[in-house]
This record gives structure tokens, C-alpha cells and sequence, in this order.
């Protein structure tokens, strides 16, 4: 990762993006060690999530208040928090909900973004106009507020969560789309398209579309990281996931009172959102510098 | 460069109005009855029409906005509904300890992230560059309010150094600022050093060193000058993102800022509140990007001349 230069994610506006370049890319990211490491704990991650009814069969938000505030032992790795629940149960079954909020977070601002940025970006005129001034007013507030203020009128909970986070993703997600759609709309294979007569929507799906799927997925691996640190804030301040589900901001926010009792309470929780979002953005910035043509190949 | 000024005035004013009616709508998409909701399922139906007719529920739509709108302009933001108190009342003390906080946030993460993203450009893939880097990525990973509750473990609670929270003079600074700042530090020192590698590349800094100048010289006059744009506009963007992240940096160390009221009134539905707040965020914001694209004045002549 060191060895390329950093960009931040505006930058891939409107720039050319080529297609073709997944083959090589992939032998550059193999290549890249930070890369990878944030690959394997990002597959840590999300198999820990799958399984975990499997290996763990008691229910995570069941109470043994006999064991409360245990500090880590063999016996319970991490401890248990104020009523006596393994930590490292809750954290395994917390990346669950994590992982959860992400996808569909994500899902969310994908669905409705690429469709915006490629009707924004390729029809321009009025359409683009009116969108254009839509995410400039969504980008006008910070977007961890946007998300705040979407959860003041929502309501919390997982469901409201997940909106509000996926909404305060969604000014970006069409930038980026629309930045990406305004040079390949010039490129001479659109052209020809047009020029023989191709409808509208199949120029969008098929020439446009998968030649602005890089940058979008490279931004989509980033905001994966971005939106669990979102939703784990939203829990911390307790507008988000609602006890007693072990969402990690939750806990988090529940252990903020036991720093002086109990320190690892908190602490934990806080090292699993830290590691999930580490492997998000290695992988981001890994998949960036190996599938950005304009870098080169050495 | 007075029309470039007039032009990026004159574009700020859509989004104003874009925002207002955001606010506006903010509280008529409540689900339901708003004054209801507002008053709890427990009020009576002379609260529920007192709030009703303190919110202006009770006229058409757009006589609702208009009003909202005069009063904005008049900076009239309307009661709290759990005070009481005028709502411009409850938000200028606590503005004011949040841009304190944000700007010794800023200040802190530019003391920091500058230098160091300058000598990971000037040796770049050395050891010393790795370090950086790794830190830069740790520093944009960690969640603030998480860092935030380890330093008041270590320092607080272990070392007893530093106030656990509240505030009263620049002890309780320390700890909330460094919180603030960790990830501002991360993306300002990745972005100095992207930007201070892309102008090390260009050959006028070849020119400069075939002449002879001193190579701090170079780094400073003819590198770090050139770079500056860059750098500022990605602080500018930051100190928005981080004035979303003085919420919860503010709710760990109990700082009596913007962000803690606009949470307690989240929580209590004291909608007015929310609104004003939420307003003058935006405002800070807008007003901050502004100023950015206003240095450009200043660091870009081309931008003068356009």
C-alpha cells in the first residue's frame, strides 16, 4: 500500500476508467501484503459472523449475574460484562449485526445512488440539475449528523439504523457515479454506440455501467467500514441498535459507565470495530491501487 | 478574483434554501401527529394542541415555511419544548465550546499530520515513511469514542494526570482534542504526503535543486507552498466531518458542546432544538467551505485571474 500513491476517493471523479483491467489487477493486489491482511481479517470477520450459532450454542444476551465483571480469564477470554454475558460471545455474535448493517447499508446506498449518478451523469440537463442540488444539501451536512438527524426522525433501531447510514452514504455514492459517467459518456465506443442507433437504457447497462463498476466498488469497500463505524457510534450514543443486542457500539456505550470498575467492558468491543474497519479500508485501499488504471503497472 | 468571490457567495444561497427545507420537513416527517409525538404518548390534549400551536402545526404547509423561514432569517429558532428557553439561548453557549474544541482539534491535527506527512513524501518508502502510514491508517480506523474512553483509562483512571471529563480550562481540552483530532491527523498526513510526492515529482523542484538551494529550501518554499491547496481543502472537508464526530467526542468526555445538546435533545424529542441545532451545524459547515474555496484566493493565482 505504501508503494502507491494515495488518493482519496473524490479524486476518481471524472476520471477516465478503463475496463479490462481485472486480471492484472488482481495479480497486483495478491502482490500487496497490507492488502491481503486486510482480506484475511475481513474473511475472519465475516465467517466468525456465519458460524456463530454453530460453535456457540447458548444465547448471547442470556445473564449470570453470579459471574458479572469478570476480567479476562482462560475460562472467559474477555470477561463478562455487567450481567454476567461473555464478551467474546457478544463481540462474535455483534460482528453479526455489524456485518448485517454494513451489507444492507450499503445495499441501500448502492441501489439508489448508482441509479441516480447514471441518470445524473448521462442525461445531464434538468434531471441532473435537480439531483445535483439534492446532494448538495445532503452534503451541505456532515454525513455522520445527516445520519443523526435521519435516526431523530425515524426512530431508533436496527431497521432505522441501516437507513440512516445508508442515507448518509447515498450524496457520495451518486458524485462518484455521475464523476465516472461524465467521461466514459465521451468515449468513442459510446459514441459508436449511439451512432448505430443503441437505445438509451442498453448504452447505460451495457457500455456505461460496467465501466464505472471500479470506482464504485473500490468507494463501496471504504464506506463498508465507514458505515459499521456509523452504526456503532449511533449504538454508543443510544439512537442506534438497542440493548440487549450486542451491537459493538452498544456495548461500548453500556461499558462507558464501568471504565473505572471494569475497563475491559469497553475496551474489547472497541478493538473488534477497530481491526473490521482496519481490514475495510486495507482492502479498499488495496483494491484501489490494483484496479486503478491511471497508476500504471510496473 | 471579486467576481470568482461573488460567484461562490451567490452559490452557497441554493443551498441555504436546500437546508431549510430539510429542517422544515425534518419535523413534519415524523410519523403520525408531530405536536403527539412531541408531547408523548401520556400528554393531555391541551399539551398536544399547546405544542401544536407553538410549533404552528395548525396552518397550511406553506405559511408554515414561510414563517419558519422569516424567523430563521431573524435568527428566531423558536422554544425549547423541554425547557422552555428560546433556543438560540440553549445552542450560543455550547456553539462556542464546540469551535473551541474543533479548532484545537484542527490546529493539533495540523501541528501533527503536516510534518509528518512531509517527511514520509521527502523519504518515501523508508521505514520512517511505513510508520506514518501505518499510523495514518490505525489513526482512520479507530473509532473516536472509542479512543476516546482508552485515554481517559490511561490517563484518567491509571495515571490520574487528566480530568475524566466536564470542562473549565485547558486541562479539559487535552484529552477531547487529541480524541478529535486522531483521524483529522490520519487524513491530513496521507494527504500531505500524496500531494507533497506529486509536487517533489515536477520539475520546476528539479530546477530549484540544480541551482543549488538549500534542500529545506526546497521543501518548504517551493514544495510545501505548491502543496498547500491540496492540504487545505482536505482540512476544510475534515473540520465538516468533524463536526459530526464533536457528538460523540463530546457525549465521552461530557464537554458541554453543540453536539452533546443536539443528542440530549434527540433523546428527550425536544424537536425545536434539534432543528437549531442540526441548522447551525449545517451552517458551519457551509460557512467553513466557503472560507476554503476563499484561500484559494490567495494560494492559487490562477483562481484570480479566472
Amino acid at each position: 500500500m505504501s508503494n502507491h500513491q494515495e488518493k482519496t476517493a473524490s479524486t476518481w471523479e471524472g476520471n477516465s476508467q478503463e475496463f479490462g483491467h481485472w486480471k492484472t489487477g488482481s495479480s497486483k493486489f495478491f502482490r500487496n501484503k497490507a492488502a491481503c491482511f486486510g482480506g484475511v481479517l475481513i474473511f475472519i470477520f465475516v465467517i466468525s459472523s456465519v458460524l456463530a450459532p454453530a460453535f456457540y450454542s447458548k444465547d448471547p444476551n442470556a445473564q449470570d449475574i453470579r459471574h458479572a465483571l469478570e476480567p479476562p480469564s482462560l475460562k472467559r477470554p474477555l470477561g463478562t460484562d455487567e450481567l454476567g454475558r461473555s464478551i467474546l460471545a457478544r463481540i462474535i455474535f455483534g460482528g453479526r449485526i455489524s456485518l448485517a448493517i454494513s451489507v444492507s447499508s450499503v445495499g441501500l446506498a448502492l441501489l439508489i445512488g448508482v441509479p441516480f449518478g447514471l441518470v445524473s451523469g448521462y442525461f445531464g440537463g434538468k434531471a441532473d440539475f435537480i439531483i445535483q442540488r439534492l446532494t448538495d444539501v445532503m452534503l451541505s451536512f456532515p454525513p455522520f449528523l445527516l445520519a443523526l438527524a435521519l435516526v431523530s426522525v425515524l426512530g431508533v433501531g436496527l431497521k432505522n439504523t441501516i437507513i440512516s447510514v445508508g442515507i448518509a452514504g447515498l450524496p457520495h455514492t451518486i458524485r462518484i457515479t455521475r464523476g465516472c459517467v461524465l467521461s466514459i459518456r465521451e468515449q468513442v465506443y459510446v459514441e459508436a454506440a449511439r451512432a448505430v442507433g443503441t437505445q438509451d437504457h442498453v448504452i447505460l447497462f451495457r457500455h456505461i455501467l460496467p465501466n464505472v463498476m471500479v470506482p464504485i466498488i473500490v468507494n463501496a469497500t471504504l464506506f463498508f467500514g465507514m458505515a459499521i463505524i456509523f452504526a456503532a457510534g449511533l449504538g454508543f450514543l443510544g439512537v442506534g441498535v438497542q440493548p440487549p443486542d450486542p451491537e459493538w457500539g452498544t456495548m461500548l456505550g453500556s461499558g462507558r459507565s464501568l471504565i473505572f470498575a471494569a475497563p475491559h467492558v469497553a475496551t474489547f468491543p472497541g478493538i473488534a470495530i477497530f481491526l473490521v474497519v482496519l481490514g475495510f479500508n486495507l482492502l479498499g485501499d488495496g483494491l484501489r491501487d490494483a484496479l486503478d488504471p491511471r497508476l500504471g503497472y510496473e | 478574483m471579486f467576481q470568482y468571490i461573488f460567484r461562490r457567495l451567490l452559490s452557497t444561497i441554493p443551498v441555504l434554501f436546500g437546508i431549510s427545507l430539510m429542517l422544515f420537513f425534518l419535523l413534519r416527517a415524523l410519523p403520525g401527529d408531530p405536536a403527539q409525538v412531541i408531547a408523548g404518548e401520556l400528554a393531555t390534549q391541551d399539551e398536544v394542541e399547546r405544542i401544536r400551536q407553538q410549533l404552528g402545526l395548525d396552518e397550511p404547509v406553506y405559511v408554515q415555511y414561510a414563517k419558519f423561514l422569516s424567523r430563521i432569517v431573524r435568527f428566531d429558532l423558536g422554544t425549547s419544548t423541554r425547557t422552555q428557553y428560546p433556543v438560540t439561548q440553549e445552542i450560543a453557549p455550547r456553539l462556542l465550546n464546540t469551535v473551541i474544541l474543533a479548532v484545537a482539534a484542527t490546529i493539533l491535527a495540523c501541528l501533527l499530520g503536516v510534518p509528518a506527512g512531509i517527511v514520509a513524501a521527502v523519504k518515501p518508502y523508508t521505514t520512517m515513511d511505513m510508520v506514518v502510514t501505518a499510523l495514518a491508517l490505525f489513526g482512520m480506523s479507530m473509532p473516536a469514542f472509542w479512543l476516546g474512553l482508552m485515554l481517559i483509562i490511561i490517563f484518567s483512571v491509571k495515571l490520574k494526570l487528566l480530568p475524566v471529563g466536564g470542562s473549565g480550562g485547558f486541562v479539559y481540552l487535552i484529552l477531547p482534542a487529541i480524541t478529535l483530532a486522531a483521524s483529522l491527523v490520519a487524513v491530513v498526513a496521507r494527504n500531505t504526503r500524496s500531494a507533497m510526492m506529486e509536487v517533489l515529482a515536477q520539475d520546476y523542484i528539479t530546477t530549484a535543486r540544480s541551482k543549488g538551494v538549500q534542500e529545506k529550501m526546497v521543501i518548504i518554499r517551493h514544495g510545501l507552498k505548491n502543496s498547500f491547496i491540496p492540504i487545505i481543502t482536505v482540512v476544510g472537508l475534515q473540520f465538516g466531518t468533524m463536526l459530526g464526530g464533536t457528538v460523540l467526542t463530546e457525549t465521552v468526555f461530557a464537554w458541554p458542546g453543540l453536539g452533546r445538546l443536539l443528542i440530549s435533545s434527540i433523546l428527550a424529542r425536544d424537536y425545536p432544538v434539534i432543528q437549531g441545532s442540526i441548522l447551525i451545524f449545517a451552517l458551519l459547515f457551509v460557512l467553513t467551505n466557503l472560507v476554503v474555496d476563499m484561500t484559494y484566493v490567495y494560494f492559487d493565482p490562477k483562481v484570480r485571474y479566472e
